[in-house]
């Protein structure tokens, strides 16, 4: 048994002209959750369905916990769970009925299928709305049961694509609760996100953007190599002083945050503050200007930007 | 027996859905009754009541009781009244009849000659053509066949009502007998075939949607990561519509027995084998249009253009021998055209499935095809 849950090898995709995604070589340790973090449309929900064998790869090589794919995909269906972006269960039908439903096209018999439904519904707090149709329910709630149906049969492996973008922050909260639940079981996980506070959860994250891997590694990892240095500048008349820090060259970028400019400056230039003092004496002498801890959002913005229309 | 599961687990969901989907169910029981209905009583190839416009130009007692006697063949009702032909041309340009008889001013005169001529039959003719003209003319606005062949029919109307000479026609050169429909109902001919509009309609686009839905909606993305095959998930989605495709037969054609008297002269056994053979067709279009449409929209458009010909082509209402060669292929290869021929050859004429070899050897091949043709297409993955 390999030590990683997923690998891939110079995976490409291609839809006609477009390249969604664009040689990725990531490898998932078992038994972490890991992320892939990156804006809307850098091929996030297609690295997945490349990853489940939903799609085809144009190019490279997958392998999913020991299987080859698209070759042994069907072997793959019982040991994976798959969390679609948009909710894929049927509204028409009650919450017991979807994960019922669930539990048969899975193959349990009969009195596992009512065992592990009571499980599932206790788990996630739905036993009280058993009997209430999933069309009905709020974005929490569906939320829940998706992810109640996709760990039914306890897979090995869970894909989620953007599970928590139509949650509120406290339901986001508990639902990550479950999912280090999930983890301690022994099951692998695979989360994409466009949010900063999720990845940083993760034990470990990939950024990728147009498609490529721009970074990988642990959070901490990440935000300590990221080869930038992190300044906030206080004072008056910050969106003036913006434009100015902006045309500089060494300067990567400038973001308002409140009463303060966050700008991350490249590496090479050793002593941050006394260079930026330098750069616009006018305008900084009487500034409050320190360093601060990188945070992942930096990470994300140093290693992205290129991006594509 | 895992499979037999899943296929158990996908039909058991698809009742759900449609029976907790009020407007469908409700198109299950209502379409075919509502349109048989409509259809039953509207389609009526014996037209009865055309208004039409009279120009007495004799207006004498005769040219009088030669229009009470057209009137009382029930063809025509005289809503007009005119002078000239020439008015009465303008009224058929402006719509307001479809004909009109003109009488001439000496009818009177006409018919004696004929009575005449007419008591001469079989002698050598010794008066010139002249003495047997038509007494009367109809003009006719000719667009529409159905109507003008209808009132060409009054061409040799008898005249024994009007004086006390036999009629003034020759024996028949032929005898006609009439079997399963001697009163020359249009229902009886229609209420079976509305069987097959009915199922095209629902069984096509029933299946077609209910797929592209799961498309659509985002289930099927789940759906293929999950161990089901494609072939047990689309068995599974059909086999609730045989049954709504069995329930609308009875509806119509028990509906039809009771309200418009259409007999059922052939077994239920072989009318449930020859609705089953369609249905079974019927589905399997539905759902090789289910890869081909991307929306439910795209699957409704694909089943009216399977519809219409379906309607027009199948022998439904034009009889098929009255179509040119071209047309008769089309109508050869859909499943409608031959279901039309099973269903009513066992509703009205008692024949059985053995005996209509052809067309139920068709439907079976068809669907055979179908079905492969379907699993090729219908990928479990999205690419």
């Amino acid at each position: 048994m390999s030590e990683y849950a997923i690998q891939a090898k110079g995976l490409t995709r291609k839809f006609g002209d477009f390249t969604a995604v664009d040689n990725l070589n990531i490898n998932v340790p078992r038994g972490k959750i890991y992320g892939f973090l990156g804006p809307n449309g850098c091929g996030k929900s297609t690295s997945i369905r490349l990853l489940t064998g939903l799609l085809t790869p144009t190019q490279g090589s997958v392998n999913v916990l020991d299987l080859d794919l698209p070759k042994q995909v069907e072997a793959l269906r019982l040991r994976i769970g798959y969390m679609t972006q948009k909710f894929s269960l049927y509204e028409q039908l009650s919450i017991e009925e979807n994960l019922r439903f669930i539990a048969q096209v899975f193959g349990l018999d009969r009195h596992a299928q009512r065992k592990r439904i009571e499980e599932l519904l206790s788990v996630y707090e739905l036993d009280k709305r058993r009997k209430q149709r999933a069309g009905s329910l709020s974005g929490g709630q569906k939320q829940r049961l998706a992810l109640a149906a996709a760990t039914l049969h306890k897979p090995e492996l869970l894909f989620l694509d953007e599970p928590t973008s139509a949650v509120d922050p406290q339901n986001r909260r508990e639902f990550w609760e479950r999912l280090f639940d999930i983890c301690d079981t022994g099951s692998t996980i695979l989360v994409s996100t466009h949010y900063m506070d999720e990845a940083e959860r993760c034990h470990s994250l990939a950024i990728l953007e147009a498609g490529c891997l721009r970074a990988d590694g642990t959070p901490q990892q990440l935000m300590q190599d990221m080869g930038a240095k992190v300044v906030e500048v206080g004072g008056e008349g910050l969106r003036q002083l913006k434009e100015v820090l902006t045309q500089l060259d060494s300067v990567i970028s400038v973001a308002q945050q409140g009463v303060h400019l966050r700008v991350l400056i490249k590496d090479l230039i050793t002593e941050p503050i006394a260079w930026l003092r330098a750069q616009v004496p006018e305008q900084m002498n009487t500034r409050d200007i320190k360093l601060v801890r990188p945070s992942l959002e930096d990470v994300f913005v140093n290693c992205t930007g290129e991006g594509r229309q | 027996m895992k499979m037999l599961n899943r296929i158990t687990a996908v039909t058991y969901k698809e009742c759900i859905e449609l029976m907790r989907d009020r407007v469908t169910f409700g198109m299950v029981v209502m379409l075919p009754l509502v349109q048989l209905l409509l259809f039953g009583y509207a389609i009526n190839t014996t037209v009865r009541d055309i208004p039409v416009a009279i120009v007495d130009q004799a207006s004498t007692a005769f040219s009088h009781l030669l229009i009470d006697s057209v009137s009382a063949t029930q063809v025509v009702n005289f809503t007009e009244s005119y002078f000239t032909p020439e008015e009465a041309m303008q009224a058929i340009t402006d719509g307001k009849v479809r004909a009109a008889l003109i009488i001439p001013s000496d009818v009177t005169n006409r018919y004696a000659k004929k009575l005449v001529a007419a008591s001469q039959q079989g002698e050598t003719p010794q008066f010139e053509y002249s003495l047997n003209r038509p007494i009367g003319q109809w003009i006719v606005d000719g667009s529409d066949t159905t109507i003008a062949s209808t009132i060409k029919q009054l061409r040799n109307m008898p005249m024994i009502n009007l004086t006390d000479y036999p009629k003034n026609q020759t024996a028949a050169t032929f005898e006609v007998v009439q079997f399963y429909n001697p009163e020359q109902r249009s229902a009886v001919n229609i209420v079976p075939g509305i069987v097959g509009i009915i199922l095209t309609m629902t069984m096509i686009m029933f299946t077609s949607i209910s797929i592209v839905r799961e498309q659509e909606k985002g289930n099927l993305e789940l759906l293929i990561t999950t161990p089901i095959r494609s072939i047990e998930l689309m068995i599974g989605k059909i086999i609730p519509y045989i049954f709504v495709g069995l329930v609308q037969m009875g509806i119509i054609i028990g509906a039809g027995h009771l309200f418009f008297n259409v007999p059922i002269n052939g077994s239920l056994w072989q009318l449930l084998l020859v609705t089953l053979l369609f249905i079974a067709a019927s589905l399997v279009l539905g759902l090789i249009l289910s890869t081909i449409a991307k929306t439910q929209m795209q699957a409704m458009q694909l089943t009216f253009f399977l519809m219409l010909p379906s309607i027009l082509l199948s022998g439904f209402m034009f009889p098929y021998e009255g179509m040119p060669v071209a047309a008769q292929w089309i109508a050869e290869v859909l499943p409608a055209t031959h279901f039309m021929r099973l269903i009513r050859g066992v509703v009205l004429r008692d024949a059985n499935v053995m005996g209509m070899m052809n067309d139920s050897l068709w439907l079976l091949g068809f669907t055979i095809l179908g079905l492969i043709v379907a699993s090729i297409r219908f990928k479990k993955s999205l690419d």
